[in-house]
């Protein structure tokens, strides 16, 4: 049985075997000569859902901009499905990011076209489908993240909070990637559609073997939809290990996160869910 | 098990039409396995019921699940029994998400016809330009009523605000106003100098280009050229705090945009205007005379002393007058065009292009006017 062998992944191409999909080893980022990232290490292993919290401004969102190489690293390094990023050709590069997909915190969605052609874009550029198949791909995408096609020709100024992350997300989707960055998806969205979100999220991670990174600060989420959860403070990463794990751990900030006020209600609730 | 290469295939078990996937179903392999879904109807099967079976399918993502789900449908859509068999159960929920999916027929996109559209634009044009006017009469009115407050309580003038613009507008715009005026005198006097040695009346020159420079050239040099240095600036900050929210976060903290943003910015290009009208007409004056001496042989006193002759005081002035008019016009539209500014990075782009171009325009006509007035009053 095939079962552990991601969708698309190539055959005999990179990748394959690898248990760590995403690796960061050292990573020392910063902006102005002051560190964000501190020698952080952290490990994403294939086909998990690893939630990621921290602090504000902890360097959450640096750390997924660094690995999708949109922000320079002082040192350390990063391997993506076994491969250095350091060490990639231009070429091998853009087959590797057409791997993984992302979702921005803001949405980023282009401003200048419309829902429709925001999800096509990514297949428009990357696939070769009839126009009639990339209609429906387009549109089956936007209803399996719970949107209507009535928003279809929509500009993306004319959609609420929680319709720009769907819409984000469905773009993300398009090209059916075997990593997904999520930065913050389920932050504007109605408990409904958060829980909605978590289950969508594991359904693509159970069908298509995808492996998420989330950053999260939803501890639903991180109850219901993450394998593992990884902490991070002061630059670092101070744990990682399953929510059970997170919720014993003696860390002082671990304590403050997951038994503070905020997460009293939640705690003894915990197991995660499978659909 | 030999199949295993072919994507589709088809034969019929009886009454059975059974459908066998194989290989991979992926987005890459998306046109030949339309293809084959589009063909595998069309020839006839007396078939009362269709089996689709992709056990041999090694491969799915959402295109390929799709395509299965388009199989089912169009099987079903002719009032056949179809069935997916023998799916791998790590694909069931990928099936059963595109099995919702696409339940309608897709919106067609609007058509329109050519001609019916170049009659539409046109009449789009004349009414846009309607609510141009009208819209620059309202930031007017609403300038000249938050001016009027400002000017009885002059402490709640943003005096910072006009210094950083006055420093953008004016102060950095000095080398280039300075060169383009240059180089327009120089060209002035050329000509000047070419053409009328013909006649034997080079003197004359002097006239033109002091004239031609006060009165006209200066004033609608530096016009246009602070249109598109600084009318363009003011339309992309505008719309893109407004595209931001920012124009509303001003607005809930019970900040008028117009006092804050806007009153400073039409401060300081009224200022500017004159200033930089007055330094570029120098500079302009300056080519004429280099050139005039360099290549029309009149030396620099000569120069000075036709100069004293051809212009007067009024010359002077009635260049220097319609500064600040110029100013008002560039700024109105600037700002006007500015808010107008939605969602998008095209329309901000469409809306800085707009700016530009209509201010250069309406320059260029208060210059008209100006020109039939002073006619008119004899100046
Ligand atoms: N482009 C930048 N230039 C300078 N500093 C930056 C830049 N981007 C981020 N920073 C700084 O890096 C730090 C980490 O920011 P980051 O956006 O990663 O926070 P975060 O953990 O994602 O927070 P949040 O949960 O609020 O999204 C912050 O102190 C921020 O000021
Ligand atoms: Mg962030």
């Amino acid at each position: 049985m095939n079962a552990l062998k991601p969708n698309g992944a190539k055959p005999n191409g990179s990748g394959v075997g690898v248990e760590n999909v995403i690796s960061a080893r050292d990573l020392v980022v910063g902006f102005h000569n002051v560190p964000v990232l501190k020698g952080l290490n952290l490990d994403v292993k294939r086909g998990e859902i690893l939630g990621f919290v921290g602090g504000s401004g902890g360097g959450k969102s640096v750390l997924t901009r660094t690995i999708i190489g949109l922000i320079p690293k002082w040192s350390g390094s990063i391997h993506v499905f076994g491969e250095d990023l350091d060490a990639l050709s231009e070429e091998d590069r853009s087959a590797l990011e057409r791997r993984w997909g992302v979702l921005f915190q803001g949405g980023a969605l282009f401003s200048s076209l419309t829902v429709r052609q925001n999800v096509q874009f990514p297949m428009r550029e990357n696939l070769e489908l009839s126009p009639r198949l990339l209609e429906e791909i387009s549109l089956a995408k936007l209803e399996m993240v719970g949107l209507h096609r009535d928003v279809l020709d929509k500009m993306p100024s004319e959609l609420s909070g929680g319709m720009v992350k769907r819409v984000a997300l469905a773009r993300s989707l398009a090209l059916d990637p075997e990593i997904l960055f999520l930065d913050e998806p389920t932050s504007g969205l109605d408990p409904i559609s958060a829980g909605d979100f978590d289950e969508l999220i594991m359904a693509l991670q159970q069908t298509l073997g995808l492996t998420v990174f989330m950053v999260t600060h939803d501890l639903d989420s991180l109850h219901t939809a993450c394998d593992r959860v990884a902490a991070l403070a002061d630059g670092k990463i101070i744990a990682t290990g399953p929510i059970e794990d997170m919720l014993q751990s003696d860390h002082p900030w671990l304590r403050a996160y997951f038994h503070g006020k905020r997460a009293k209600t939640r705690t003894g609730k915990t197991g995660r869910k499978r659909v | 098990m030999a199949a295993a290469a072919a994507l589709l295939d088809a034969r019929v078990v009886g009454r059975t039409l059974v459908l066998d996937a194989g290989g991979p179903w992926v987005a890459a392999e998306a046109s030949h396995i339309e293809a084959l879904v589009e063909n595998i109807y069309k020839r006839a099967y007396t078939a009362e019921e269709v089996n689709i079976n992709v056990s041999q399918v090694e491969r799915l993502d959402s295109v390929g699940a799709w395509l299965i789900e388009r199989l089912r449908r169009t099987a079903a859509e002719a009032n056949l029994k179809a069935e997916i068999k023998g799916l791998n159960p790590r694909y069931k929920i990928l099936l059963d998400e595109v099995a919702i999916s696409n339940k309608e027929p897709p919106h067609p996109h609007p058509k329109k016809k050519a001609l019916h559209d170049a009659i539409e634009h046109f009449g789009e044009t004349v009414a846009v330009a309607g609510q141009d006017f009208y819209a620059i009469m309202q930031m007017l009115g609403s300038i000249v009523v938050v001016a009027g407050r400002v000017a009885f309580t002059p402490l709640t003038l943003r005096f910072t605000s006009v210094v950083h613009h006055l420093d953008r507008v004016c102060y950095r715009a000095v080398p280039i106003i300075l060169l383009i005026n240059f180089l327009i005198g120089c060209i002035l006097a050329q000509q000047g100098i070419f053409h009328f040695r013909r006649f034997g009346a080079e003197t004359f020159v002097v006239d033109m280009v002091g004239i031609l420079v006060l009165r006209e050239v200066g004033v609608l040099i530096v016009s246009i050229m602070v249109a598109g240095r600084s009318g363009s600036a003011y339309t992309a900050e505008l719309g893109s705090m407004k595209m931001r929210e920012e124009m509303d976060a001003l607005r809930v903290m019970g900040f008028d945009p117009v006092e804050v943003l806007i009153l400073p910015r039409m401060i300081a290009l009224i200022i500017a205007l004159p200033l930089l009208t007055f330094i570029g007409s120098m500079a302009a004056l300056f080519g004429g005379g280099l050139v005039s001496w360099l290549y029309g042989g009149f030396p620099p006193e000569v120069f000075i002393e036709r100069l004293r002759e051809a212009i007067t005081m009024d010359t002077f002035r009635v260049g220097l007058i319609k500064a600040p008019f110029m100013a008002l016009i560039i700024g109105l539209v600037a700002c006007v065009e500015g808010l107008r500014v939605e969602g998008s990075a095209e329309s901000l782009g469409e809306h800085t292009t707009s700016s530009v171009v209509k201010a250069i325009f309406l320059v260029i006509v208060i210059d008209g006017f100006f020109a039939v007035f002073f006619a008119a009053i004899g100046v």
